[in-house]
């Protein structure tokens, strides 16, 4: 069935058992991001010491793939650098952008490759995307800060 | 006429088609919009191919049959709805329809009875549409006058126990929901009509989910202004439709100003048309409103009481069969009773958006979300919900697949 290609086991397993779901009193850069649509909403923190990401915690509410994305995206971006995250979260741009032509890269964006077939519904597109826009939000109000 | 939705959904073109690889359409989603007959169809079609020319001027044969149409179209809903012809004002939507009223109240000057400043108040609900609710925010702060309103109570009622402490000697207009889009409540309005008129207040009614589903007759409402869109009562899209009581519209300034709606005008000044006209400025959509008038004509001869009868039967059995559901729970009121169709639902353990994109999978149309009412799903204690809506071309076949697609998809996402 299609919606099997929506809804990958590692998609629900994230959505039943959140990463780093509770937020975390000290940051770098909160933000708070809202589908207008649907009302999806999710709260990220991000700590970034050294350009490198020390910390990610998030609270929110929404549908799986909204919630199972920021999940994933609290795993997959720790540790890493803000250049190494710039071209995971580019990545994943370029994957929900696809319409279901590309499986994604699982060298780059790993666990996340799950979400390649989101892009085969415009609908839910923005719900995958939810949480990279906190995210590219947050790292930008976190070097806004830091200069 | 015997009511058949067998034979009803012959009337309707898009129950020929299938859906998600040959399923049958289950359109559950007529709060949304509505689909369209053929007749209604083939009048706008009609329109273009045979009619068509800009109405109200033009010294040909053309202009004078689109005249015709136009106008004959504005008599339609005026008889449709209990109305005088010159009430009727033809609008591209329900939300203009609201924003006229609105931004015309903003346009009156200090001594017309419009007029509002910081001494007066306005009066909403938490039920509202964002349609008919933005507006009054934003006229609210134009003009420095305080927003009120009537909260809900956890079944999805109007609280109108502090009807005479919320409408109060300041206010000036008190704008209220006739049917709930989300919640399926039908408001009572004599309490609030009566308590209106007391105080000086006019009463503007959303009747974009009573107008398509039951009989409504404006002579026997009591309120001062109604609006309802054409694109959920069968009709097309692009057109709405603003009543409002003649002494009324008389006094309203226009909201916008151009061609046809002036009496004269000279290079600083101009007056203005008697209403209808003055409130539809520019060649105005008339292939939509020719269409609204053939929706008129359907829906007039089903049968609006038919029609609320159906959707009454449908809602007992479509309420008696969800709530068999485990883990459902029902947001607005759960007994059949002053409620419409419409029922909206959440799941324990399935968030909505996900829901429906199940229910797609087997060929059901539902929306999901907060469905344009924020603050009612913040006061229902909802981040969104399932929305089925049911109109004339649903039966209980559209119940029994919604039914048994719900519960698969519990099945579906509890697999892990």
């Amino acid at each position: 069935m299609e919606l099997d290609s929506l809804y990958q086991e590692v998609i629900l397993d994230h959505y039943k058992h959140p990463q780093n779901k509770g937020l975390t009193s000290e940051f770098s850069a909160q933000v708070h991001h809202v589908n207008t649509s649907c009302g999806d909403e999710i709260t990220l923190n991000v700590t970034i010491k050294d350009r490198k990401i020390s910390g990610i915690s998030w609270d929110g509410q929404g549908c799986s793939i909204s919630q199972a994305s920021v999940s994933i995206l609290s795993e997959l971006l720790m540790d890493k650098t803000l250049e190494e995250a710039e071209v995971i979260t580019q990545s994943f741009s370029n994957l929900m952008a696809s319409k279901g032509t590309s499986a994604g890269d699982p060298e780059v964006l790993e666990d996340a490759v799950a979400f390649a077939g989101v892009s085969k519904f415009p609908s839910r597109v923005k719900c995958a995307l939810l949480g990279w826009m906190a995210f590219k939000d947050a790292a930008v109000q976190s070097q806004g800060e830091m200069k | 006429m015997p009511f058949s939705v067998a034979d009803i959904r012959k009337d309707f073109p898009i129950f020929e088609r299938t859906i998600r690889d040959g399923k049958r359409l289950v359109y559950l989603d007529s709060g949304a919009t509505s689909q369209k007959p053929w007749t209604v169809i083939n009048a706008e079609s009609d329109f273009y191919s045979k009619h068509n020319a800009a109405v109200h001027r033009g010294a040909h044969q053309l202009a004078e049959e689109a005249t015709d149409a136009y106008e004959g179209a504005r008599a339609k809903v005026a008889t449709f709805i209990g109305a005088q012809v010159d009430e009727v004002i033809f609008t591209k939507s329900a939300t203009e329809s609201l924003n006229l009223v609105a931004y015309a109240m903003g346009n009156a000057h200090q001594g017309n009875r419009f007029a509002l400043t910081s001494a007066d108040e306005i009066v909403v609900s938490e039920m509202e549409h964002h349609a008919n609710l933005v507006p009054w925010q934003e006229l609210a702060k134009r003009t420095g006058a305080k927003l009120s309103w009537f909260t809900v109570t956890e079944e999805g009622r109007l609280d109108l126990s502090g009807v005479n402490e919320v409408i109060t000697e300041r206010t000036k207009v008190v704008a209220i929901t006739h049917q709930s889009n989300v919640l399926g409540t039908i408001n009572p309005l004599d309490a609030i009509t009566k308590r209106a008129h007391e105080v000086g207040a006019v009463v503007v009614l959303d009747a974009c989910q009573s107008v398509p589903h039951m009989p409504v007759d404006v002579s026997e409402l009591n309120v001062d202004f109604l609006a309802f869109s054409g694109h959920k009562a069968v009709g097309p899209t692009g057109v709405g439709i603003l009543w409002g009581r003649s002494e009324l519209l008389a006094q309203l300034p226009p909201f916008l100003t151009g061609g046809s709606m002036v009496s004269s005008v000279t290079m600083t000044d101009a007056t203005w048309a008697p209403a209808p006209q003055k409130f539809e400025a520019g060649v105005p959509n008339m292939a939509q409103a020719v269409g609204l008038g053939a929706a008129c004509d359907y829906l007039s001869t089903v049968g609006m009481q038919n029609i609320r009868n159906h959707e009454i039967s449908l809602t007992d059995y479509a309420l008696d069969k969800l709530s068999a559901i485990s883990g459902i729970k029902i947001i607005g009121p759960t007994t059949n009773v002053s409620r419409g169709s419409t029922i909206s639902f959440t799941l324990k353990e399935i968030h909505p958006h996900d829901l429906g994109q199940y229910l797609d999978s087997q060929g059901i149309a539902v929306r999901t979300g907060h469905h344009c009412a924020w603050p009612l799903a913040k006061s229902m204690k909802v981040q969104s919900t399932t929305r089925a809506s049911f109109y004339l071309y649903n039966d209980e076949r559209d119940v029994d697949a919604l039914f048994e697609a719900v519960v698969n998809a519990q099945k579906y996402f509890g697999r892990f």
